[in-house]
């Protein structure tokens, strides 16, 4: 089998189990699976600017929430329809990405993280700021009317299941387009040896900022289906939870592997949900998995499945 | 008509706070010759040719490539323009497979399908005699053939100005043979400068010889000339 067929079929088999759970889960696990798939793909995006290329940033939260308001917002105040308010969703958040990525990407390594994180909080206080529009931190309803897409309900537990996995093949497809591509091949070159690759003749910037801009458009899509598919906005998602949140899930899940978001994005979910049921200090446990998953599995769940099982794992 | 020299500097000059690294260097040269550019540590030759590819900024002078002044570009131009540079610290993607190393530098060069950019791997592999299995880790091969791998990944470029800066240092005898046989195969057909301390590299590869010392030109000729000179014998070559 060639290697592509392999990725391929990988992939396509992971989508159809899914599928498969879709007529199997209980409707409680249905709905984590759901909620899961769509922040998996906010993971994935992540996952393209940090994994491959190496750039670590903590202000995620920033493209997440443009692409959630801009849906949001054009839906409530212009009465746009799911389809044109997605588009305004992932417009804003590549606008964002680009604005940023050119500012930001003067910078590199710890100044890199407190540019983003700055940017991410300054969005932030845009949301509370403008509570008028955004209603802050109590956010906003999307009323039902505005959720069909296609004429499909989208707060049909059913059918939202269906778009989430829509999106996350969708999140899988382009992802893995990109890390094969020649212009993922550079940005792995520039996360292991950006001197080297600027000296092969590589405009290392302008390979950054697509970078940037792909991930963050990518997470502004994640941003704008979660909203409508949830039905709800609000100024949690730019807060830095947000931003932290899918380092975590990537670290957890393995950077650079594809599956690793979606993976690490599951795990992370069911811990917090089985450890809260027994204790408030959910999130000692999530630090302790984590801290036990850095000292002996460095490369996170897929990257140890990689190392270990199928070398030749995206 | 396309100019003789395919590179040349005018008044370069590089100062690190009060210390001249460069002082004022007039350098050039000619289409299809190897350069041998040497000198004692600390005389300014990597701070010459780091000049020259664009990873520092020059004080004040002005370089031509070509025929167009790069003063003012950044890396990357200049190594689209068709120059390549391998580093005197080994600089390679030492996670990567031999084959994705030599690839970068390959793909970066034209629109060439995966075929052919493998086809022009292996045979920049073989022509510095790397026979280690392509998907080896780069990372893990000796130090002596890392610096194989550097000036494959320059080669395969296939650029009209080389610029190897001691590109023999860590290479066996037997290694030191095939770089020097290496070198005068591309001879005439590409450019090199070459920075070297080893004289008898210097001496069977160099058509021409420039010697830096405190930053200035102290001669530059043929290598018997300089082999002759009294006074880069005191400078740089001692009185053996």
């Amino acid at each position: 089998m060639s290697a592509r067929s392999r990725t391929l079929a990988l992939h396509g088999a992971v989508v159809a189990a899914i599928l498969a759970l879709h007529f199997i889960l209980p409707d409680y696990h249905h709905g984590i699976l759901a909620r899961t798939m769509v922040l998996a793909v906010y993971a994935m995006a992540y996952n393209v600017m940090f994994g491959y290329t190496g750039l670590l940033s903590l202000g995620h939260a920033l493209f997440f929430a443009a692409g959630m308001y801009g849906m949001g917002l054009s839906s409530i105040h212009l009465g746009f329809s799911p389809g044109p308010a997605i588009v305004c969703g992932v417009a804003a958040a590549f606008a964002v990405s680009l604005i940023v990525g050119i500012l930001a990407l003067r910078t590199s390594g710890v100044a890199l993280m407190i540019v983003t994180l700055m940017f991410a909080q300054a969005g932030w206080y845009l949301v509370l700021y403008f509570g008028e529009y955004t209603r802050g931190d109590e956010g906003f309803v999307i009323p039902r009317a505005a959720r069909m897409l296609a004429g499909f309900d989208l707060a049909d537990a059913s059918n939202r299941y269906i778009a989430a996995l829509v999106l996350f093949a969708f999140g899988l497809v382009v992802t893995l387009k990109a890390v094969e591509s020649r212009f993922g091949r550079v940005l792995v070159a520039i996360r292991e040896n950006e001197e080297r690759a600027r000296m092969l003749g590589y405009d290392v910037f302008r390979y950054k900022l697509g970078a940037v801009v792909l991930s963050g458009t990518l997470s502004g899509l994640a941003g704008a289906c979660y909203g409508i598919l949830f039905g709800y906005v609000g100024a949690t998602f730019a807060s830095v939870q947000y931003s932290i949140l899918p380092l975590l899930w990537v670290l957890l899940g393995g950077a650079s592997t594809v599956l690793g978001p979606f993976v690490g994005t599951y795990f992370m979910t069911y811990l917090i949900d089985i450890s809260s049921a027994y204790t408030t200090a959910y999130m000692l446990v999530a630090g302790v998995v984590l801290v036990v998953l850095t000292l002996f599995a460095r490369q996170g769940i897929m990257g140890e499945v990689r190392r270990r099982l199928i070398p030749w794992l995206p | 008509m396309a100019a003789v020299n395919l590179l040349a500097t005018k008044g370069l000059t590089r100062t690190f706070g009060g210390l001249v690294a460069v002082d004022r260097v007039d350098f050039a040269v000619p289409r299809g010759q190897v350069r041998a550019l040497i000198g004692p540590n600390g005389a300014g030759k990597t701070t010459l040719v780091g000049m020259l590819c664009g990873r520092i900024a020059a004080t004040s002078g002005a370089i031509t490539f070509d025929g167009r002044d790069i003063t003012e570009l950044p890396a990357h131009r200049r190594i689209a323009m068709g120059m390549a540079y391998t580093f005197q610290v080994t600089s390679i993607f030492a996670r990567l497979s031999l084959r994705e190393n030599v690839a970068l530098a390959v793909r970066r060069c034209g629109r060439l399908d995966e075929r052919q950019v493998e086809r022009k791997v292996a045979e920049a592999l073989s022509r510095v005699r790397l026979t280690e299995p392509a998907d080896q880790m780069a990372g893990d091969l000796s130090y002596g053939h890392q610096r194989l791998l550097e000036i494959a990944m320059g080669i395969a470029q296939e650029p009209q100005l080389l610029i190897l800066d001691e590109p023999t240092q860590g290479l066996a005898d037997s290694e030191i043979e095939g770089f020097n046989a290496l070198i005068r195969s591309m001879a005439g057909a590409t450019t090199i400068v070459l920075i070297e301390h080893n004289m008898d590299v210097v001496m069977e590869t160099a058509d021409y010889i420039t010697v830096l010392n405190f930053g200035e030109i102290l001669a530059e000729g043929k290598p018997q000339a300089i082999r002759a000179d009294a006074a880069v014998q005191a400078a740089y070559l001692g009185s053996a």
